[in-house]
């Protein structure tokens, strides 16, 4: 016998599907609202793109031909009409760094990002659940007292700090860590990219050596970055918890003489795994965010170590790229938890 | 009669501000403060919180006095000291006194902080008291632009802010500041949608007040409280993201003492000289941390729907 909440909202396939449409609308709307943002920052930046291609010692001449080949002389709608068709072909232009096109690049880094979010937000919804469910249920004890205050802390750290503290407990004084970069030196480029996972190519290919060595490297990055969302996930578990057990069908399972620890993941944990899992997704968006500083701490070779190599060198090009990337992954994502929401509340699968 | 006269002012007081038996709206509005006040030290984590932003403020005021070195003052000889009682955080590479460079950044990190609230503030009450009041078009416009800036991570947008703006103090300001007012027009929005509803509105409509003297008078005051409390706790995330933009060299530049750079500065020589990052990034924990605590204190103070 499962709980039953609330009774499901009365609602026709008409509004349904004008709703429907209307979401796909606004997320339309907001990507070309992103993609104008990324275009106006990239106009704002004081350096010239001119010179920054033909150098300050180039004639008047070539200044004016790079300048019409830029589309500078174009009007503004005209410039963001060229820019918007680039990005939908998919060229993001070519980075100064590498001197391959931007795109080649974000994918070619892509995958070490992946890794290191998704391990850590299987650590980050791993402890943060459990612990929010702890603090709702001895809520105003000690143990809510001792989350709030580990969440408390964890809010207020600053990322990449934690990262360089780990690197001297962990890695100087302890060497339970493998230090900087994906892999120790000696076994760089040993694994042929298959998925781009590291840790997975190399228990495909068999190579246990580079397995180890990978899987030595990751867990303290993943294990800092998963703080972060450890603390939004618990805090969220919490109060989705708090809310369930102070409803009627928790009081009518205790007055059955059903058992804590049944009332508690039964029944009152089982109707918050669709809201779990939402903010699981949007907490994996916000990975993004730390991953930036992580990355450049921890020398990994990564989406956001690339972001934030190329800003060194002032490359706006790539720059924006990646920034666009990440306000579409957020967008996406959080489409994601709405269609996860409508797809697994059986409230809406009723009708 | 004259005995009476001395000792009425103090018993006086205590009683002004205790008796049922209100009679001037000052009265009311002292009565009213007092009695947060005295809420707000009962909660000790938010007066630990409060004590800290007391200090960092001091520090900020009178650094030179609080200071015991000169923040940017090299000595190459006394390079990388561990803490000691000349040194009372050690020296960095340059042989500069960590703990003046410290006290020196806290100048900064305040100045980030209050510039960047004087700059949010007004701008997401603005945004979002017209979306909420007027609705329509102008909500659904703003409301999707609020949107748009949502959809980053606000360091990463920041970031970009930053490299576009070239690397500096004001420019970080100016990044952290567009990056941190749609979620205060969000809050300031949400308000106004529930205050726009309520009865004493239509009374002041009905009475003949102008659109702009609704939202002025009536739904501003309402607003303010939950604004301030957001600001507050997002102060917490300002530092940090400063914090951030410092780090990656997009902040304040060498050699002022910004906490973020700091800590950057010392990565290569953090594992055999472990202050050089501890102590400038513990600083930006603890600040942080004092604004989460306060922030959290003033929120079960001004918005008593939250308290847990």
């Amino acid at each position: 016998m499962t709980p039953q909440a609330a009774p499901p909202p009365a609602s026709s396939f008409g509004p349904r599907l004008l709703s429907g449409l209307g979401a796909v609308g606004s997320v339309v709307a907001t990507l070309i609202g992103l993609l104008f943002l990324t275009f106006a920052i990239g106009r704002l930046m004081p350096v010239d793109p001119v010179l920054a291609i033909i150098g300050d010692e180039a004639t008047q001449a070539t200044y004016d031909r790079v300048y019409q080949q830029l589309g500078l002389d174009q009007p503004v709608y005209v410039q963001f009409f060229r820019y918007v068709s680039d990005i939908l072909r998919g060229d993001f232009g070519v980075a100064i760094l590498t001197g391959r096109p931007v795109i080649e690049d974000i994918i070619r880094v892509f995958p070490a990002t992946v890794e290191l979010a998704t391990l850590s937000i299987l650590i980050g919804a791993g402890i943060g659940v459990p612990l929010g469910v702890l603090a709702a249920t001895r809520r105003d004890r000690i143990e809510d007292h001792a989350v709030r205050f580990i969440t408390l802390i964890s809010y207020s750290t600053p990322v990449f700090w934690l990262g360089l503290i780990g690197l001297i407990v962990f890695y100087a004084m302890l060497g339970w860590s493998g230090g900087t970069g994906r892999v120790e030196i000696f076994y760089t480029g040993i694994v042929p990219p298959i998925t781009g996972f590291l840790l997975i190519d190399s228990l495909i290919t068999g190579n246990m050596d580079v397995f180890w060595s990978a899987l030595r490297n990751i867990w303290l990055p993943a294990a800092i970055l998963g703080l972060s969302s450890m603390a939004y996930i618990s805090r969220m578990t919490r109060s989705f918890m708090i809310e369930q057990l102070g409803q009627e069908y928790i009081l009518t399972a205790r007055i059955k003489g059903m058992s804590e620890s049944a009332v508690i993941w039964r029944h009152a944990f089982r109707n918050i795994r669709v809201q779990l899992v939402t903010i699981v997704a949007l907490a994996y968006g916000s990975l993004l965010e730390g991953a930036v500083l992580i990355e450049t701490v921890f020398s990994w070779p990564g989406f956001g170590g690339y972001l934030t190599s190329n800003l060194m060198i002032g490359d706006m090009n790539a720059v924006m790229a990646c920034v666009l990337l990440v306000g579409v992954i957020f967008i996406g994502l959080n489409l994601l938890s709405d269609v996860l929401y409508r797809v697994f509340d059986p409230r809406t699968k009723a009708q | 009669m004259s005995t009476d006269l001395s000792s009425a002012p103090r018993r006086g007081l205590s009683h002004w501000l205790s008796t049922d038996e209100i009679t001037s709206g000052r009265q009311a509005a002292a009565q009213r403060a007092y009695w947060g006040f005295v809420g707000f030290m009962g909660n000790p984590l938010a007066v630990i919180g409060a004590l800290i932003i007391l200090l960092l403020i001091i520090s900020a005021a009178f650094a030179p006095l609080v200071a015991t070195h000169d923040p940017i003052a090299q000595n190459l000889r006394a390079a990388l000291q561990p803490p000691s009682a000349a040194n009372w955080f050690g020296t960095d590479e340059l042989g500069r006194d960590i703990y003046s460079r410290i006290v020196y950044g806290a100048r900064i990190t305040l100045t980030i902080v209050v510039l960047v609230s004087v700059i949010v503030g007004p701008i997401g009450l603005f945004v979002g008291m017209l979306a909420g009041f007027v609705g329509g078009w102008t909500d659904r416009i703003l409301m999707r632009i609020t949107d748009i800036f949502l959809s980053f991570p606000s360091l990463v947008l920041a970031l970009a802010f930053a490299a576009a703006l070239g690397p500096g103090l004001e420019n970080a300001v100016i990044a952290i500041a567009l990056t941190a007012w749609p979620p205060i027009a969000r809050l300031a929005r949400a308000e106004t949608l529930t205050i726009r509803s309520s009865d004493f509105i239509a009374a002041a409509r009905l009475v003949g007040a102008s659109r702009l003297r609704l939202l002025f008078r009536h739904v501003l005051p309402l607003c303010l409280p939950s604004v301030i409390v957001r600001l507050c706790l997002n102060m917490a995330g300002i530092i940090l993201t400063a914090a951030g933009l410092g780090f990656l060299g997009l902040g304040a530049q060498p050699p002022s003492p910004e906490w973020g750079a700091m800590t950057s500065a010392g990565r290569r020589f953090m594992l055999d000289s472990w202050w050089v990052v501890t102590m400038p990034g513990s600083a930006i924990l603890i600040v942080s941390l004092a604004f989460n605590l306060f922030g959290d204190g003033l929120r079960d103070l001004l918005d008593p729907r939250h308290s847990k």
